[in-house]
Parts: C-alpha cells; structure tokens; sequence
C-alpha cells in the first residue's frame, strides 16, 4: 500500500472510528486499534452504520411518531414554509451537503431506480449496477467497486435504503413526482452511495 | 544601413509607458486600471479593486460569497455550491463549473452582460437539464434560452415559482380583502420591539449639546422634541459624539451612519449593502446622485447618500422617507408615474383618514419592506434598506410584498410585464406567465 493512502485511510479510519464511538456514546477505547491501517471498504461500512442508524431513528422516532401515529406535525418538502418537519432524504442531504463543505476526505448521498427527484437518479455506471445488485438482493448485501470521475478514482459502495415504516412507502407512494406508487414496508426503495478517493 | 529610429523610439515609448502607469498606481484615480465597464450592481465601487481583487489582480470569490452569501442563503438558493461538489456531478463540472460565482458572472465584460448580470448565454440551463423534455412532456415546445427568462424560474431564487408553492397559490383573486394584509401585524410588532428596548421611562431629557452648537429656539431643537428619538431618551450627544467626551473636536455635524447603526443594527447593514450605503461600506467617498446610472433630478444633482439624505436630520420622518426623498432624487420613468398610480392613490387616502391603515403603498412598502429575520435563533422585523434584497430578479419581490394584497398569478403576471412597471402599475398586466396553468392542468391530472 502507498504511504499517501495508507495516510488517507489511517486518517479516514480514525475518523470513521471517533464518528462510531460518538454514535454509541463513547464505550471503550481499547479494543479499537487504527494503527494497522482500515481498508476503505471497512471505513465505508462503518460510515454506513452510523448514516442508517441516524437515519432510522429519525425517520421512526420523529417523522413517523409526529406525523402518523400522534398526527401532531407533518413532514413536508417545503418544511420551512409549511412550517413542518425536513422529509427524511432532506435531513439526509443537509447532512451530506455539511460533510462535503468539510472536505473531510468523503462523499455520501441517496439515490434511487424510482426517483422522486430526478436528481437522485443513478448516473455513473456505478451506481446503475450498484442500485441492480441491491434490488436483486433485496438489500442482503451492499455493492462495492471502483470508478473514475473527473480525474479522481473512488472507492464506492452502495447500502440498500429500505422502506422501514409506514411513512416511508406511503409517502412515496402518493408523491405527484414518484414514478412507481406500489412500494410496500420492507421493500429496496433506494441506496446509500458512499464514495472515498483512492490513490488510482 | 537600416535606421535604428524606430527601435530607440519603440523602447523609449515603451518605457514612457511603464512609467506613466507605475506613477498612475499612486495616483487617487486609478479608473486607467478599469479592463472595461463594470455591471450596474458594481460599478459604484469598481475603483475599490481590492473589494474584488486579491493584491496580484487576481479574483476573490470569496468577496462575491461575503457580500451576497446571506442572501442566498435565505433565498433557499436552488443551486448552491454544495450542490456541485460531489464527485458525480464531475462530468457536469467540466461543462459549467457551476461551484465558481465567476463561471456565470464576469465583472467589466460590458458588451456580454445580460440581465441578472449573467456573461454567458442564456440557454445555460441546457447543460444539465437537456432531457427536461422527458420528465415534464408539457415543456417539449419551450426554448432552453427561455427557463429563466419567460418568468418561470431562476437560477438562485425560486421561492415564489416553486411548484407546490404556485399549487397551493392557485385561482387566488387578482385583488385580496384587506383583512388578509400581514403588514399591520408585522409594523406593530417592530414597533413594541423597538419601543420596548429604547424608550426610557422618565420622559425627554434636557438636551446636552455644547453651548455654541445648542439653540433652544430652533429648528433642530424642535423637530427633535417631536420625535421618538426625544422620547426615547436619545440625546443630542448619542449621535453627535462619536467616541469619548462631549470636547468640541468630538462634535460630529453631519452625523455619519456609524451613529445611527449604534441603535439601528440591521437597518444600517441592509443600507450598506444597498445601492444607497455599499461606496461606505467599503469605506470609500458615499454615493452622490451624478455618481448614479438611474435618471435623476437635477435639482439635486451632487447630493451625496447618507442615512439623514433620505430621513432628515431632526426630524426622522418616515412619511418622507418612504416617498417624498425618494422622488427628490429619483426620475426614471417608474418613479416620475408613481403619483399617478393606483398604489400612490392608496398611500394619499392612508394619510388621509385612519380607516384604512396599512392599504398604502408607498416606494418604501416595495423596495424597503418589512422583513421578519431570524436573529440568533429570535425573531425580529425590520425595515429592509437593502434595496436589491428583493429587486432583481424582481420575482423576489412577489414573497415579501405583492402576496400582501394580490393574488400570485396576477404578480407573476405584473412583474412581467415590462411596460406596466414603467407606468408604475396603472392598468392590468398584459402578459401572462403560463407556469400556473402547467401547475393548474397537473393538479387537475393527479
Ligand atoms: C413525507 C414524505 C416522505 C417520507 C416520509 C419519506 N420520503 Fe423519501 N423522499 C421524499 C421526497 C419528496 C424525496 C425527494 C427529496 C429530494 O431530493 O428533493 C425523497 C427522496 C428519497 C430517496 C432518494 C431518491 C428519490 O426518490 O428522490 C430515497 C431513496 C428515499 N426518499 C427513501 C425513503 C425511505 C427509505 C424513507 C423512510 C425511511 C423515506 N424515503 C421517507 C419523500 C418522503
């Protein structure tokens, strides 16, 4: 391995770590060690678990509690002028959109084969793939692989995003811009793109 | 032989040259370093060139992030940097490197500046969204150079052309009942704010201005007593003393806006943003009316800009702030048709009687309205005195002030139409945006 990227990953892994052990509230320090370096494809993976756990919890504990079940406050795309809740892929995205601004060494977003936004839409040949093998699988396994953008080469692996609760299938369902309306609790609704630079 | 003439004057002319524009760098003007005539948003401090430039004459885009960030930011800008920083949008960069200010705005190209002050063509929307045809079948037949320029979307600032917004803004009457204007509410609670933090309670001080700059019979005397700023306790002092003691040095006639912004925060930032304070704000000479590219009048050519040019030392009245100064100065055809419009009748019959308050509207109602902010996490109102916060594109306009009293088709409508804003609003726009009946005819459909 190059001294430039094993810099990188040992960089990323501790970070990758200190985003882990705040997310389970700081347990213990000693099991962990970064020093043997942390493959992107880890690094990845463990990004990935604290993304979806946010993203659960936010998504079952706020959107779907205050909205469906208490019925107290709705979740909308214009949260700030109908004075509502962010939609889950927004808060997501605002999140994204802060860690870039970071420049911290990596990218995330979610996209999808049936896209509300077409923005969302799969583009890279990547991604196209990325998004088939977890719908085959029905988010058993996440995709990795390899591309070029630009001039940079990326390592970049693909979660399943699953309809979780009710609000979710729902929401997309009735959604005037949703090109499929018959997604159902359980189902491979989208996935998480997470993409690390690698020295090509 | 060959003469060496030409040469000898060739080097000395060059030489001459070198010299002439080395001295130039000491000189006051420095308008011979001017590569080209600058926009009308920048003009007004293209001799600043530091306010732009790095010391190598190279471009700060931090400058443009300074000035205009905020607004962007509360515009909900619709394609912000964020947005083109991730590498899948790599291939999108290398046709429009939509990250860079500059990439669509270049400052002296005169000659390729449009509307917005755009320096590229204006099908730039064609780069990323060629397949628009496909996701909306009902844009097949618009041209790409019309997206932003037909009154259906903008680049930055979507806020009033959203869809859901114009859904939820369908079949509104052209003309609203008074009862549904926010503005009433809006004044009365900046007002109790303003009242609550300044007004003291043991009523108007005795004035403390030295004795040779204090004449008790006056005029200045007495317009002060009449005012908030008497009853509020704001002494002759807290505007003519800039720093310490009351020492005749110290005595400060005409007072300057960094008296005023001691009380007056968000007023005196949004006018030195504005047209009216940015020269101040990069602390150059203010503003004077020849300086301006907008028809003015002569009887006041030369006035120079500060906060008492519009508000009147003494008196502070907002009546006359809101109109009267305002066509002191100004004589485009927009402003010379204001007494003969609608809105102009409106504002006369508010003065006139209480039973119809807040109905008028004056060049202030528009171009300095009442803005709700979020101020550390607190809600405040105050008078916007950042012109261009809501001017260009005018669509900016619609949000914080024409949903006040019409209907947003009818807006979108108004500020479309070119002629009806020279006449100042007098008639019915004759022109008609169509994205509400694109958003009309896919409510209908769903
Ligand atoms: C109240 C409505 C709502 C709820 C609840 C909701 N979504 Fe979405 N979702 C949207 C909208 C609207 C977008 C498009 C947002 C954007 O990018 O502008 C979106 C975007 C997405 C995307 C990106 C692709 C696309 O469609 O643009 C995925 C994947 C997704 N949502 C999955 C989910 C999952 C999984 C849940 C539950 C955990 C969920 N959504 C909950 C409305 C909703």
């Amino acid at each position: 391995m190059n001294e430039n990227l094993r810099n990188k990953l040992t960089l990323g892994g501790s970070l990758a770590l200190a985003v882990i052990l705040t997310a389970c509230g700081g347990t213990s320090t000693s099991t962990a060690t970064v020093s043997t370096g942390i493959t992107p494809q880890k690094m990845a993976d463990a990004l990935h678990a604290v993304m979806e756990s946010d993203r659960t919890v936010y998504t079952k504990k706020v959107v779907n509690r205050l909205q469906n079940e208490q019925q107290v406050i709705k979740a909308s795309e214009h949260w700030e002028d109908d004075k509502a809740l962010p939609l889950p892929a927004q808060m997501f995205r605002m999140g994204a959109e802060m860690v870039t601004a970071k420049n911290v060494g990596f990218t995330y977003g979610l996209l999808s084969k049936w896209p509300v936004n077409k923005q969302n839409a799969p583009k890279t040949e990547i991604e196209k793939q990325g998004l088939d093998f977890i719908d085959a699988n029905g988010g058993t396994e996440p995709f990795y692989g390899e591309e070029t953008l630009g001039d940079s080469k990326y390592f970049t692996a693909i979660y399943a995003d699953v309809g979780v609760v009710t609000a979710c299938v729902k929401c997309h369902n009735e959604h005037k811009d949703s090109p499929k309306t018959d997604f159902k609790i359980g189902d491979v609704m989208g996935g998480v793109v997470i993409r690390i630079p690698v020295d090509s | 032989m060959k003469s060496n003439t030409p040469w000898i004057l060739w080097i000395c002319l060059s030489l001459g040259l070198i010299v002439y524009f080395c001295l130039q760098l000491k000189s006051s003007d420095q308008s011979i370093y001017l590569p080209g005539t600058s926009t009308d948003g920048h003009y007004q401090i293209e001799l600043d060139c530091s306010a732009c430039h790095t010391p190598l004459m190279g471009i700060n885009e931090q400058s443009c992030i300074d000035c205009h960030g905020a607004d962007l930011t509360s515009a909900n800008d619709s394609h912000p940097k964020s947005k083109f920083t991730d590498p899948r949008n790599a291939d999108l960069l290398g046709k429009l490197d939509a990250t860079k200010c500059i990439t669509c705005h270049i400052e002296h190209r005169h000659d390729r500046t449009h509307a917005m002050g755009l320096t590229i063509p204006e099908d730039y929307c064609l780069y990323c969204h060629e397949d628009i045809a496909e996701e909306r079948v009902s844009h097949k037949s618009y041209a790409f150079n019309s997206c932003a320029t037909a009154g259906c979307h903008n680049f930055h600032d979507n806020t009033a052309l959203y869809e859901d917004f114009l859904a939820k803004h369908l079949d509104e009457p052209d003309f609203k009942e008074p009862t549904l204007i926010m503005r009433g509410p809006l004044k009365e609670r900046m007002l109790k704010s303003e009242v609550a933090r300044f007004l003291k309670p043991d009523g108007i001080p005795a004035p403390d201005a030295p004795i040779e700059h204090l004449d008790l019979s006056g005029s200045a005397h007495r317009d002060w007593l009449a005012t908030a700023h008497a009853k509020a306790g704001v002494n002759c002092s807290d505007c003519h003393v800039s720093s310490t003691g009351t020492n005749e040095s110290d005595w400060n006639t005409p007072v300057s806006h960094t008296s005023c912004q001691k009380c007056h925060q968000d007023e005196t930032q949004g006018w030195l943003k504005g047209k009216h304070g940015m020269r101040l704000a990069q602390s150059s000479t203010p503003m004077t009316t020849d300086n301006a590219r907008l028809p003015m009048n002569p009887n006041t050519a030369h006035k120079s800009l500060s906060c008492t040019s519009c508000h009147g030392a003494h008196t502070f009245d907002t009546k006359q702030a809101s109109v009267t100064s305002c066509l002191e100065c100004h004589s485009d055809e927009h402003s010379k048709n204001y007494v003969s419009s609608p809105h102009y009748e409106l504002w006369r019959t508010e003065q006139d009687s209480d039973a119809t308050p807040y109905r008028g509207v004056s060049c202030a109602t528009c171009h300095l309205p009442l803005v709700e902010k979020n101020r550390n996490g607190e809600s405040t109102v105050h008078v916007e005195h950042n012109q261009n916060w809501n001017l260009e594109p005018n669509e900016k306009m619609i949000r914080s002030v024409c949903l006040e009293c019409h209907g947003l088709e009818f807006s979108i409508d108004a500020l479309a139409d070119p002629d009806l804003i020279k006449t100042n609003f007098q008639g019915l726009p004759s022109r008609h945006v169509e994205s509400i009946d694109l958003v009309r005819r896919r409510t209908e459909e769903k």
